[in-house]
């Protein structure tokens, strides 16, 4: 396996498990669980065991390596010089375990869904394009950018207003961009993470493909996980675009003058950073430059920011699998909880998923007439601009 | 047999706390430093007292060991369930519970993790803090008094068992008992002036009750830290050294390293003085008389100070200290462990030649620290031991090593600290028979079914 030169390094001191300023747990399974085994350092003890054939493989065994959602808390907050590789090594024993022919069934589920119809949703791919219906964004056809909805964006209902409201404030800004549509397939990113690494080749290569033939030279991805893929895992096979989270994009447009703001709601608004966008490739800022351009926007931090946020429970396959499960130790609810307790009237998202992980524990903790959840894009929608 | 009484924890704890799962049973009977392992029959994960009394009481009916874990990072396998049974991992009661600003305590549940701990004070009593040990944040605070750890103030406050106010504890026959002031009033002031019944639960490793509730003593938090750095050549010098910046009162912790690597580093002793106040008057103040009192040892050249500019101080100054964490992976194999062995100053000289000739004799480099306990009333001397975990041959070779270390300690008159098991064997062969006696006689009054992490302590 790869990285199995690495994994005895692990001291299991548990630093992982922690924020910076060890406030609280932040491994979202970790502190779902309780057990050592779901910690990151278990894991790390766990795979080497396995590997050396001291505990058999069972399905347990994958559930505890499917259910870490690859939000990069143990990465950026152990001790040792390895960490770097910490989400690497969980996806590479994940990767032996497709091999091996061991994953959880939720998981195959997924993989067969994205093999079969090239979304996990198991849905028509000629239905990609529904979610822009009405708006007349055209088809990608040499304009500066491409505009990636990816899956959830596409498909979940939640997903595809999100993907509206990008669309819309892109498009009333004047930026000059195309959509796929029926065209478009999955990123990989999940794929890839699954451990299924063929099929996320595969994937990734038809996409460089289309992407080369249509002249694609910059990609703004409505999904922070699309844009992890195409951004850090694209380039190795061949596929060098510009990529932008749209947020990204926005901000530039902000900065720019393309994009300004007479009017906005009054809204108490914190801020979730989506672990694709924030600990895995460093954009804190430009989210947050969004909202206080926004008159009207208070944005009040929660407790846990930036590279301390705590993940939705979503990432590492888990919004499709939810191996991680429910429960009011579930991610998603304990960071519901945490907004709520800043004040915050709203809490603003910037990736599909979180946005559909929160609206869900809202209803499981009852918060509903306390906070809503709101992409980002859609507070930019409801401002008055100009 | 054993599904029933999985049932029955099951039913005190709910189902998704207890396991009997081959991924737990592997990872419980094990720790970080280099005791081999030991298969618990169930893992447990407690919430509440009432849990924990209720599986006390199970385990005594069926007569299961316990064996209660905290951050499991004590290192000598301490929690390792030497006879199977149950692992009780307390780190779900992690509440802090009440701070007490004008007495200075804060009563926290035993699973509270000392970063959690810090971090808490930090932010909500910012001019308050507790004495961190440079064990990972995830250690406990109660794992950490109950083995009469010792940290940042240990210099200036003793060792940490000294900083316990009071405890709340289930005993073996599953009564819970409280200790201390909090016994008879509702506060957690301090132990005095009561019979003193906490020495039933420290330093007895989890074999006599299981610790559910403590207080620790907080001390003011000055603004400024500072840390000096002194080298010596010599290691005769160094009680002298020692006795010298205790006598200053000035330094609130003091600590020395040495160690073969790096290269440029072998054969000197490192002080590290570190010196707190609420002023930078004070703080001057405080780091001139050191630097006078150890002012001979410059004229002869014999020491110095090291420059260290401000910016490198920032890792020699964090609380816990990661450093510590990273010598796990000195010989990038992922392990380590120490022999802490308590001993007065004077044996300093003996003690660290012992480390050279033991470091020497297994070919490793050598690497002894040490904090000097209430103003030098005593020192914990380590010498650590880094193993390749990859390399089962290397890993048993640490453990001669600290077989050795603790041998070496006892004769020059020191005392394992938190001993492994062959080491107690060691403590309590050389201990007055009398004094072992009474430790059984206290351990079948308290646990007459023998239940509580048996196989440690264990007195003929
Ligand atoms: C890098 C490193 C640096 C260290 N530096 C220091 C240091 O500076 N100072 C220091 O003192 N130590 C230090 N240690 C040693 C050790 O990690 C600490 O003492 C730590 O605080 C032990 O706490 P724990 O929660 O991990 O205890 P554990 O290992 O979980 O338990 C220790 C013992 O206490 C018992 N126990 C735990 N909880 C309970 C309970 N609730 N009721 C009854 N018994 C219980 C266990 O059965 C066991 O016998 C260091 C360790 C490492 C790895």
């Amino acid at each position: 396996m790869e990285y199995a030169d690495i994994i005895h390094r692990c001291f299991r001191c548990g630093y992982c498990k922690f924020t910076r300023d060890y406030r609280d747990f932040n491994c979202p399974t970790y502190r779902k669980f309780w057990f050592e085994s779901y910690s990151p350092g278990g894991r790390m003890w766990l795979l080497r065991a396995w590997l050396n054939g001291e505990i058999p493989s069972s399905q347990r065994l994958a559930e505890i390596f499917y259910s870490c959602v690859t939000c990069g808390n143990c990465v950026e907050h152990c001790a040792l010089e390895f960490r770097e590789n910490l989400v690497n090594i969980f996806v590479a024993a994940r990767k032996e375990m497709v091999e091996k022919g061991l994953v959880p069934p939720a998981v195959r589920d997924y993989l067969k869904g994205i093999q079969t119809h090239g979304n996990p949703f198991k849905e028509p791919r000629q239905d990609r394009d529904k979610w822009a219906e009405g708006l007349g964004i055209p088809s990608y056809s040499g304009q500066d950018y491409l505009l990636y909805a990816g899956c959830v964006a596409s498909y979940d209902d939640r997903g595809k207003k999100i993907a509206r409201a990008v669309a819309s404030v892109l498009k009333e800004a004047g930026l000059s961009f195309g959509i796929l549509g029926g065209d478009e397939a999955s990123d990989g990113n999940e794929v890839r993470v699954l451990g299924e690494w063929d099929l996320f080749q595969m994937l990734a290569e038809d996409n460089i493909r289309k992407f080369k033939g249509l002249g694609v030279k910059k990609i703004i991805a409505i999904s922070p996980h699309a844009y992890n893929a195409f951004r850090n895992d694209y380039p190795p096979l061949g596929g060098k675009c510009e990529v932008l989270h749209y947020t990204q994009a926005l901000d530039q447009m902000i900065e720019n003058g393309k994009l300004t703001f007479s009017s906005g709601k009054d809204a108490r608004v914190t801020y979730h950073d989506p672990c694709y966008l924030g600990r895995h490739n460093g954009e804190f800022d430009a989210p947050r430059n969004i909202l206080r351009a926004i008159p009207g926007v208070r944005l009040t931090e929660m407790d846990k920011i930036k590279k301390n946020a705590l993940c939705c429970g979503g990432g590492g396959g888990n919004f499709f699998t939810d191996i991680i499960g429910g429960g009011e130790g579930a991610p998603a609810r304990v960071r519901i909880r945490e907004a709520a307790e800043t004040g915050a009237d709203t809490l603003a998202v910037a990736c599909p998923k979180c946005a559909k992980m929160f609206e869900d524990a809202i209803k499981a903790e009852a918060l509903e007439g306390t906070i809503k959840v709101k992409d980002i894009a859609e507070i930019v929608c409801e401002a008055g601009k100009g | 047999m054993a599904r029933i009484i999985y049932d029955a924890l099951a039913e005190i704890v709910g189902k998704e706390y207890v396991s009997d799962r081959a991924e737990e049973l592997f990872l419980y009977s094990r720790d970080p430093g280099t005791m081999d392992p030991k298969k618990p029959d169930y893992v447990v994960l407690p919430k509440s007292v009432e849990e924990v009394q209720a599986i006390l009481h199970l385990a005594n009916r069926e007569r299961i060991p316990v064996v209660p874990l905290g951050g499991g990072l004590v290192l000598s396998g301490l929690s390792r369930p030497l006879k199977g049974g149950i692992v009780l991992d307390m780190k779900r009661m992690n509440r802090i519970l009440d701070v007490n600003e004008k007495s200075r305590y804060v009563v926290v549940e035993a699973g509270c993790s000392q970063g959690m701990l810090q971090a808490y004070l930090n932010r909500n009593y910012p001019h308050l803090k507790h004495s961190i040990p440079d064990s990972p944040p995830s250690a406990t605070i109660a794992g950490n008094i109950l083995i009469h750890g010792s940290g940042h103030m240990s210099q200036a406050t003793g060792f940490h068992s000294e900083m316990l106010n009071g405890l709340e504890v289930v005993l073996p026959t599953g009564e819970v008992c409280k200790i201390g002031s909090c016994s008879t009033t509702p506060y957690w002031f301090s132990r005095a002036p009561l019979p003193d019944l906490a020495g039933l639960f420290l330093g007895w490793h989890g074999t006599t009750g299981v610790v559910t509730k403590l207080a620790i003593k907080l001390y003011p938090n000055p603004a400024k830290k500072d840390v000096m750095m002194f080298l010596t050549e010599n290691p005769d010098y160094m009680p002298d050294i020692i006795s010298k910046v205790t006598g200053t009162e000035m330094a609130e912790d003091l600590n020395v390293s040495a160690s073969q690597l790096p290269d440029y580093m072998e054969g000197l002793q490192l002080s590290l003085i570190y010196v707190t106040a609420n002023t930078i008057e004070e703080i001057d103040f405080k780091k001139r008389t050191i630097r006078e009192t150890l002012r001979s040892y410059i004229n002869q050249k014999e020491g110095g100070f090291m420059f260290v500019p401000t910016i490198a101080k920032g890792r020699f100054i964090e609380t816990p200290l990661r450093e510590m964490t990273k010598f796990a992976d000195s010989k990038k194999g992922g392990g380590f462990e120490y022999v802490g062995a308590i001993m007065p100053i004077e044996l300093f000289p003996e003690a660290y030649r012992k480390g050279l000739e033991i470091a020497a004799k297994y070919e490793t480099p050598y690497s002894m620290a040490v904090r000097i306990i209430g103003r030098a009333h005593c020192m914990m001397f380590a010498y650590a031991y880094a193993f390749n975990r990859a390399d089962d041959n290397d890993r048993k070779k640490a453990q001669r090593a600290l077989h050795e270390s603790n041998i070496a300690a006892l004769e020059l008159g020191g005392i394992p600290w938190k001993a492994e098991e062959p080491a107690q064997k060691l403590i309590l062969e050389r201990m007055d028979p009398e004094t072992s006696r009474l430790m059984n006689r206290i351990r079948a009054a308290l646990d007459p079914n023998g239940i509580m992490n048996p196989g440690n302590w264990e007195v003929k």
